[in-house]
């Protein structure tokens, strides 16, 4: 990478658009996965009666049964919604980014 | 007994042993003699006759040290998502998750989660910067703007010292399997032919052959831990509530087995559970052997991509483990075939604590299931291992001999050499170490491994890639905190201090020192960064500018070589 295409990009706005749009999805996302797994850690160390009670007057499967798939496909889903927002919206901003820089 | 500690204890070779092997250490009876289980033996011979060939394959088309580290950067999404799940699900996940579910029910459960939770996390922080400004190791990336020597040599340390101790866990598990399942192999010989596989793998078929290995043995335990399952959910009508139900009825605990948020019979404590929760999380995400993946693929997109594969394969796997474990409370306990005694305890297994999975298969399909499953445990041991040496090897030879030792002056055909004898000398270390370990209590392995991959490599990275005020003294002194940190809380602790050395109570109450340790990280390191004034500090935060280009658009990242 020369020096120049180098400071070329770091003036270009949508370099910048770039990096405060990725870095924002993907800290919010990490900060939702933290909440979403320590809230079910927290339910788990400091409220175990919720978490225990049976989902239904019939069931034996606990509340927390359901939390804890639910926990292992929202990081999942979350996983999908970064990779389809950098597909469809940062990679085609990047190629942009690189075009111009190398004009 | 105290070889089925070890045997429990490594074989798991994850937290889930350090719980369980706590909760059910008792009365843990020797391996059964029973008959030379040919299924197994000849599918190991099929599976190991089938990853040669793939070796000889993969060695024809490595030349150059990016086919031995990356596999020419030439392997898809897809491919690495397999590999990326290949190489985290040890059998410790698969054998271990099963029996602690079997033997604590739901706690299983949430265990598993925190194995699954840091891949998101890796997808959105680390796996595409990485790719971006990386070469062949995460220390590439940690050292990019920073003193080469002093920064690679910490991560090197880190990197070895989780390799190393995964490694031991790993042989240790590894020896106890083969020798219970093929009782006629002693466990030294057969920690020996794992030792040698591995060698050959990694030194003639080099990450090419590490990959492909990784691949089918994920394919393989995905597709019999759903085929068993399936078992389970036919048996029991297609109906969770029915498998729950039963499982209720027929474990020893009962209702509790629903209802209890730890290990039977342990006690509660919020503190070690959030924790576990970080070390899990973060642990995950600083893991040598699986960030090097990230160097295999041909770019950002594929990086990102193979995570989101691999955590669907991941979190699959887990809720299949999940099912099995109460598949065998359904199936194997009670069953005198598979326990001990069942006058005196209806859950204790011939062959130790790790095997509700292993009958579990035989209870569904026979001698040929279980041999089936029994090869493809073995299989996974060899893929993770062989990952582990290949990562510790490229700690030695990429980092240390060639731009510590070396400062870049090495030409790539010598530091592939280097490479190749640092991974037969790692093949040796863990036979060695394997049978050294064969009687200790190894419980204490995966807090070690996992704290200080949270403590050091995932901290020191991270700041490395988005902080512009990182300077090497922060780094080097923020991660020499994470590792030894870590190391000295673990020895001071109540698995170390109190189990292992037996020194009377702990003098840290913790077994995860993750809650301490990370935060004094990030301290040190931001004080050691901001009050560093000197010349070199404020070239590598002007450096910052530059690296941040590369990481955002990976303009400049290295690319992959045709073949």
């Amino acid at each position: 990478m020369s020096e120049l295409s180098a400071s070329k990009i770091q003036s270009n706005p949508k370099y910048h658009q770039l990096i405060k749009g990725r870095d924002s999805l993907a800290w919010t996302l990490t900060v939702l996965v933290l909440i979403i797994y320590f809230g079910f850690i927290l339910l788990v160390a400091f409220a175990p009666g919720f978490i225990t009670q049976p989902i239904s007057s019939t069931s034996v499967i606990p509340v927390g049964l359901i939390m804890g798939v639910g926990v292992i496909v929202a990081s999942i889903v979350l996983t999908g919604i970064y990779v389809q927002r950098a597909n469809n919206v940062y990679d085609p901003l990047i190629q942009e980014i690189i075009q111009e820089a190398s004009k | 007994m105290r070889t089925a500690i070890a045997a429990l204890s490594a074989l798991a070779a994850s937290a889930a042993a350090l719980a369980a092997g706590l909760a059910f250490a008792a009365d843990v009876p020797a391996p059964a003699e029973v008959p030379v289980n040919w299924h197994a033996v000849i599918m190991f011979i099929i599976f190991v006759a089938i990853t040669l060939g793939i070796t000889y394959w993969a060695a024809k088309r490595t030349k150059t040290a990016t086919d031995f580290y990356a596999a020419g950067r030439g392997i898809t999404g897809f491919q690495n998502g397999m590999a990326i799940a290949g190489d985290y699900m040890s059998a410790a996940s698969f054998l271990g998750i099963a029996a602690l579910v079997y033997f604590n029910g739901f706690y299983g459960l949430i265990f598993s989660v925190g194995w699954l939770v840091g891949w998101p996390v890796i997808l959105f922080l680390i796996a595409e910067r990485l790719r971006n400004l990386g070469k062949f190791t995460y220390a590439d990336v940690a050292s990019f703007r920073l003193q080469q020597g002093p920064v690679r040599t910490m991560a090197a340390i880190g990197s070895l010292i989780v390799v190393i101790w995964y490694l031991i866990g790993q042989a240790v598990g590894a020896g106890q399997l083969l020798h219970t399942l093929v009782p006629q192999i002693s466990y030294r010989v057969s920690i020996v032919i794992i030792g040698a596989l591995i060698i050959i793998y990694v030194t003639f078929g080099g990450m090419k052959a590490t990959t492909w290995v990784q691949i089918i043995k994920a394919g393989l335990l995905l597709g019999g831990a759903t085929l068993m399952a399936l078992g389970v959910m036919a048996h029991e009508g297609w109906s969770f509530n029915n498998l729950f139900s039963h499982a209720v009825e027929l474990h020893p605990k009962h209702l509790e087995i629903m209802q209890s948020v730890v290990p039977i019979g342990a006690k509660a404590n919020p503190i070690e559970s959030i924790s576990l929760g970080l070390t899990l999380m973060f642990g995950t995400a600083g893991l040598p052997h699986i960030l090097m993946r990230f160097f295999t693929v041909g770019d950002a997109k594929a990086a990102r991509k193979s995570v989101l594969y691999g955590t669907c394969f991941i979190g699959y796997f887990y809720i299949l483990t999940f099912i099995i474990g109460f598949g065998a409370i359904v199936l194997v306990a009670n069953n005198p075939e598979y326990v001990v005694d069942v006058t005196k305890n209806v859950l204790n297994l011939k062959g130790g604590s790790s095997m509700p999975a292993v009958y579990l298969s035989h209870a569904i399909g026979g001698d040929f299931f279980l041999g089936f499953i029994a090869a493809v445990a073995f299989a996974t041991i060899l893929a993770v291992v062989s990952g582990l040496t290949l990562a510790g090897a490229s700690a030695l030879s990429h980092d240390i001999y060639a731009n510590v030792i070396m400062k870049g002056k090495s030409t790539e055909a010598q530091e592939v050499w280097v490479s190749k004898l640092c991974v037969i000398g790692l093949g040796i270390l863990a036979v060695i170490l394997g049978i050294a370990f064969e009687k200790q209590n190894v419980a204490y392995i995966v807090a070690l491994t996992f704290s200080i991959a949270a403590c050091a490599n995932f901290p020191i990275l991270v700041l490395a890639v988005f902080w512009r005020g990182l300077t090497t003294r922060g780094a080097v002194l923020g991660g020499y905190t994470g590792i030894f940190g870590s190391i000295v809380l673990l020895i001071i602790g109540p698995t170390v201090w109190t189990k292992v050395l037996e020194m009377g109570p702990p003098i840290f109450p913790y077994d995860f020192p993750t809650f301490v340790v990370l935060p004094a990280v990030l301290i040190v390191a931001w004080i050691a960064s901001v009050t560093d004034r000197s010349a070199s500090a404020d070239k590598e935060r002007g450096a910052f500018a530059a690296q941040e280009v590369r990481s955002e658009t990976g303009l400049g990242a290295e690319v992959a070589t045709a073949h």
